[in-house]
């Protein structure tokens, strides 16, 4: 078993954790989901057809539109939302919907690129307010 | 971040719980970008279709709405993007009564508020263009983009609960795009093959904003020979901001802020990457399609000018759609009105075509009403909604508005 810290700029949401699903790929509600199933419904997507419920999503960037400020709200309703997303640089949009959601969401990691330290299957523990996010593997 | 007195009022709560909850949701957003401070906005613009808000958005909408004696009323001219139902033809589009009850009780909901239901993404052309230098809180991607390049305003990107906070106090978070360290030219890209319909405008955009990827990326553009005019901006920023969550570029000689490149970028700092014929065609080659039986051909994203308006009506003057295709033109309210003035919609319409308003195709339920109606093989001439639109289930092909019609006609991609 390894585990290590990360550090990036303080976030918004609450303390979380969960499994990871990285995608050296970017982000949009609107643009990549099918949030009536909960999984990644665009077929170029790198997650298409995977499930995002309960999981600590980690991307690149967001990509596209505002929609996502609203959506992030109304999956969380559902609870058929992901716990955190954890990006190397984020948008407004996502940052912002972070806040109307409640969701943990943070950007800006200091050790690099994070779609490449953090796995699919760690398990992650995020702290927005310190701007922590600790990674067990294994 | 530092606030003045009014500003720690509405965030105490003293002019309402609804100022309180703007000030704490900016708070969060201002903090996450290191805003020192705020600025005061001229105009605000909400995205809000109900597909979005869902029963959730509508009942927070609500709940804001219901706060005694005008606390909820917003302190600055707002406005709406497009809205997810057109009410007199929703039901043939197949969206349900309950899709039409939650967008009425959002509407109710924005009226008690006083947000002017102008129900477009082409406000920069038919509403309140901003001037150069005005301070905005501006939603949709397309608007913002648009407003930032092409006339010298300054907005970030504004999603739904962040414009509502910046109209109920009339402020936001100065971070990003209100700085003017942040709108110089990062990337450089020169033209060298020439845009000539409004789909190749779009591919530009969607090359450029895919290429450079990032909000936090400024894109200047060189090589452009013909004069733009609005309608090629409107599909080249909307494309490069769908494709690269881009909201703001540069195009020397034709944009405010870059007269010359020397204007957004040190002289030759910036290496510059080429767009060529080649990129054009490979990016029309992603969506292919050719042959396929057409299902429907949308005209929208953004919503049509009354210049598309009178062009789609010449394509189509004399000509019947295909029976098993749909063709929807999507335009604003103002634009409708004029269009039905003019007698354009009906010569649009008599082709079988149905001219819709106040809404925009992949905000209205794109997924439902793809299946309500076998809609799988979808055709624009809109490089942005060929974008959206793979992930709610269709296939997407883009061409011109030329050949958009002329396979609706045919009913299969020609």
């Amino acid at each position: 078993m390894e585990s290590f810290e990360l550090h990036c700029h303080v976030g918004v949401g609450p303390e979380v954790s969960g499994e990871a699903l990285v995608a050296e790929d970017n982000f949009s509600a609107r643009y990549d989901l099918d949030r009536i199933k909960g999984i990644f419904s665009r077929p170029q997507h790198k997650l298409a057809g995977q499930s995002y419920v309960d999981k600590i999503l980690v991307f690149n960037t967001a990509k596209g539109g505002v929609a996502s400020a609203w959506m992030l709200h109304e999956m969380v309703s559902r609870k058929l939302a992901p716990r955190a997303i954890l990006f190397n640089r984020v948008n407004p949009i996502l940052a912002q919907g972070g806040a109307h959601a409640d969701m943990a969401l943070c950007d800006r990691f200091e050790e690099g690129d994070v779609t490449r330290l953090i796995q699919t299957g760690d398990r992650v523990s995020v702290n927005p307010a310190l701007g922590l996010v600790s990674v067990v593997r294994g | 971040m530092k606030l003045n007195e009014e500003e720690q009022a509405m965030l105490a709560g003293d002019d309402g719980a609804p100022r309180r909850w703007a000030m704490q949701h900016m708070l969060q957003v201002g903090r996450f970008f290191d805003a020192g401070d705020f600025v005061e906005v001229t105009q605000a613009h909400i995205m809000a279709d109900t597909e979005s808000l869902g029963e959730a958005g509508v009942a927070f909408l609500e709940h804001m709405a219901a706060s005694p004696s005008g606390e909820a009323r917003v302190r600055i001219p707002m406005i709406t993007d497009p809205r997810g139902i057109d009410f007199c033809h929703y039901k043939r589009l197949r969206q349900t009564d309950l899709m039409a009850s939650l967008e009425q009780r959002a509407i109710d909901a924005f009226e008690s508020m006083g947000i002017l239901m102008t129900n477009t993404c082409i406000n920069y052309q038919t509403i309140m263009p901003p001037l150069r230098g005005e301070h905005l809180a501006f939603g949709d991607t397309g608007v913002v983009i648009y407003c930032n390049s092409v006339l010298g305003a300054y907005s970030n990107f504004e999603g739904g609960p962040s414009a509502l906070a910046a109209g109920l106090t009339g402020r936001t978070p100065r971070y990003g795009l209100h700085l003017d360290k942040n709108r110089r030219a990062t990337k450089r890209y020169s033209v060298t093959h020439q845009p000539r319909t409004l789909s190749d405008w779009g591919a530009l955009g969607g090359i450029i904003g895919g290429r450079a990827g990032s909000y936090w990326e400024v894109p200047v553009i060189e090589g452009i020979v013909r004069q733009p005019g609005s309608d090629d901006m409107k599909h080249m920023g909307a494309a490069m901001a769908s494709y690269g969550s881009v909201p703001l570029f540069h195009m020397i000689g034709v944009t405010p802020e870059a007269p010359t490149l020397e204007a957004v970028c040190i002289g030759n700092e910036l290496e510059f990457e080429t767009v060529g014929e080649k990129d054009f065609a490979n990016f029309f080659a992603r969506f292919g399609g050719k042959g396929d039986k057409l299902d429907v051909v949308v005209f929208s994203a953004p919503q049509l000018s009354i210049l598309e308006m009178q062009s789609l009506a010449l394509l189509l003057d004399g000509k019947q759609v295909h029976p098993h295709t749909s063709l929807l033109a999507v335009t604003s309210p103002v634009v409708a009105a004029d269009a039905r003035r003019m007698g354009i919609s009906e010569r649009i319409e008599s082709s079988g075509a149905l001219v819709l308003e106040g809404m925009c195709f992949y905000q209205s339920y794109a997924r439902e009403m793809g299946e309500a109606n076998g809609w799988k093989r979808l055709m624009s001439n809109s490089a942005k909604l060929v974008n959206i639109i793979g992930g709610y289930g269709y296939q997407p092909t883009l061409s011109s508005m030329e050949d958009c019609v002329a396979s609706a006609i045919a009913g299969e991609i020609i």
